[in-house]
């Protein structure tokens, strides 16, 4: 796919990431708008998903022969949930029942409520990367070519688990996984840098045997770019690590350079303003 | 009189070993993992025969709960094993988050539970697991009282789709339940015929409670013993159906009172049928270290404790 189409379809994932969130007045902006075009480009473009004869996705639990993806920061759940509505697992109108109750859209992803797309619950942070090397090695056992993509935050790296995982994986040659690190520099209380600083974290994971590779998270074409290579890399004996600089809060302006949008929804007058620098390509739900 | 014999002495995590070296050539889809104790978990055997499904983890227990987790995913049967403390209380928010909340199909089998592992001490003497487990909806709770009932249980919930905890020991114990026999996830067994006293024990304390009912039969007290080697979910028909004819009964366990048979018992008691109720566990404290039956006497987890306590319940008719 044309980074230009991936950039139409990410502007008006930041739209509803921005609606969902101001609808229940509850959720993370910053960190899903900052990701927004990675997950785009992954369900776009990068990974092979499983289609029905007309080409629509189709979901099932197992996902043999199709690639998968895990979100282990699961507070950033109204991207994954707009990404996997805009490419056709539900209705975009369910978007607006986000974190309301009764919903399957629950403030973390869950597999509980049977939302296609969701197959694991992440948010207690730490152990999406241990699910998503699980995963891999299972396709291992089955024969299956296919890849598991994982991604993680830059303030759950606090988390050990993290660290038994990145232990792990090289030592079983999980060779079929490629994981990212979502380095937008900013966790709950402050700057990483401050809380608890993950120094240099290329260094850290090439010391546990991955292949590291570094991009700029916020740019269509250097995703492109950098997954290209990742791909060209797999079955090589070592997992990979893509390291992603983002900006949390990227695409509004007055929500960039600082983690105060961690965790905080618009109010109307910030969300129209907000709104008014995205562009609506397909549609508001 | 002796109500029932044994020819050996075996302990249960042989029986949880022999039943996944029997998994190991009947079901293609079960897979081992371990963090570093394969020997005390007795996994050779599965080992041996499959070790392309074996996966060794290291001393993380809670990347094996989530690496199990992920090998549901193209219909794998992980059984993640270890010790009960470092598989249950160590790992309790990745067994809620990555294996109970999201319906995944993970066995969590763990030795070494409860004071009898002895001389290590209370740092690995779980007393809570059972109680851990049972809290998390959907979990199924098992805890076997002898060898063939461990391999029975094991091979059996490979078969049943959802997360189960099977507990299970270190200490050599009598082996008195059939060596053929099918083994059914939440149905008590029935083991003494009685009318004065209902006996409701859960893993090594079931050969404890047979020693104390034939302790009260010389007392002319006829009490009836079942083995609630199921804990979630509870047999309550049977149970009811008991203390309806006995009016008493007193629960066994090698675990807290809280969180633990008698307290999933006295819960359901309460709802629907309240009785006198007595309980032999271990009255929130931590164990130490010692040898097993010397822990089990001062802890008041054997067959004098449960005699004791059912002439006590009796008396509160």
């Amino acid at each position: 796919m044309q980074t230009q189409e991936i950039q139409k379809i990410s502007s008006q994932v930041r739209r509803d990431i921005l609606r969902m969130v101001h609808g229940c007045q509850s959720g993370h902006p910053g960190g899903s708008l900052g990701c927004t075009d990675l997950l785009v480009d992954l369900y776009f473009s990068t990974m092979n998903l499983k289609t029905d004869a007309t080409g629509k996705v189709v979901f099932d639990m197992d996902g043999t022969n199709e690639d998968l993806f895990f979100l282990s920061n699961g507070h950033i759940s109204p991207l994954i949930y707009s990404v996997l509505a805009r490419r056709g697992y539900f209705p975009t109108a369910e978007l607006a029942t986000f974190r309301k109750i009764d919903t399957r859209l629950q403030g973390h992803p869950t597999p509980h409520e049977h939302l296609e797309g969701i197959r694991i619950a992440s948010g207690s942070l730490g152990q999406g990367l241990s699910v998503a090397i699980g995963a891999a090695q299972a396709k291992k056992l089955n024969g299956d070519k296919s890849t598991v993509f994982c991604l993680m935050g830059d303030g759950e790296q606090n988390e050990g688990q993290v660290w038994e995982a990145a232990m792990y994986a090289p030592h079983h040659k999980v060779d079929n996984l490629i994981a990212f690190i979502d380095e937008n520099g900013q966790q709950i209380d402050g700057p990483t840098e401050k809380v608890m600083s993950n120094r240099d974290l290329e260094a850290k994971y090439k010391a546990f045997g991955w292949n590291v590779m570094r991009m700029d998270g916020n740019n269509a074409e250097d995703i492109q770019n950098t997954l290209n290579k990742a791909k060209a890399e797999l079955g090589k004996g070592s997992p990979i690590m893509i390291i992603m600089k983002t900006e949390m809060g990227a695409g509004v302006d007055f929500m960039m350079y600082s983690h105060k949008w961690h965790g905080v929804a618009p109010n109307d007058q910030q969300l129209q303003d907000a709104l008014a620098q995205l562009e609506e390509t397909l549609g508001d739900y | 009189m002796a109500l029932f014999t044994y020819e050996t002495k075996k302990d249960t995590r042989s029986g949880f070993g022999a039943g996944m070296e029997y998994l190991s050539q009947h079901n293609p889809k079960v897979v081992a993992l371990c963090a570093d104790l394969i020997g005390s978990m007795k996994l050779e055997g599965f080992i041996k025969n499959s070790s392309e499904r074996f996966f060794q983890t290291g001393i993380a227990e809670a990347n094996m709960i989530g690496i199990s987790a992920g090998l549901t995913l193209g219909g794998f049967i992980p059984f993640a094993t270890t010790f009960a403390n470092f598989g249950t209380g160590r790992v309790y928010d990745q067994i809620r988050q990555s294996v109970a909340y999201s319906g995944k199909n993970v066995k969590i089998c763990c030795s070494h539970a409860g004071l009898t592992l002895g001389e290590d001490g209370a740092t690995h003497q779980i007393l809570e697991d059972i109680g851990l487990m049972k809290m998390l909806p959907g979990m199924v709770v098992i805890n076997p009282c002898d060898y063939n009932q461990t391999k029975a249980a094991t091979i059996a919930i490979a078969d049943y789709e959802g997360p189960v905890y099977l507990r299970f020991g270190r200490p050599v114990v009598p082996v008195f339940t059939p060596e053929d026999q099918k083994f059914e996830i939440g149905k008590a067994l029935h083991l003494v015929e009685g009318t004065d006293v209902t006996i409701l024990a859960t893993g090594h304390l079931v050969w404890e409670a047979i020693q104390a009912a034939e302790a009260l039969l010389d007392k002319g007290i006829k009490a009836e013993v079942i083995n609630i080697h199921t804990i979630k979910p509870l047999d309550v028909q049977a149970i009811l159906t008991s203390v309806k004819k006995t009016g008493c009964v007193v629960t066994a366990e090698e675990h807290q009172y809280n969180g633990g048979l008698g307290d999933s018992v006295a819960q359901y008691l309460a709802m629907n049928h309240p009785t006198p109720m007595e309980f032999v566990g271990v009255n929130d404290s931590f164990g130490e270290s010692g040898k097993p039956a010397e822990l089990m006497e001062k802890y008041g987890l054997n067959a004098e404790a449960i005699v004791a306590k059912a002439i006590k319940v009796m008396a509160r008719k």
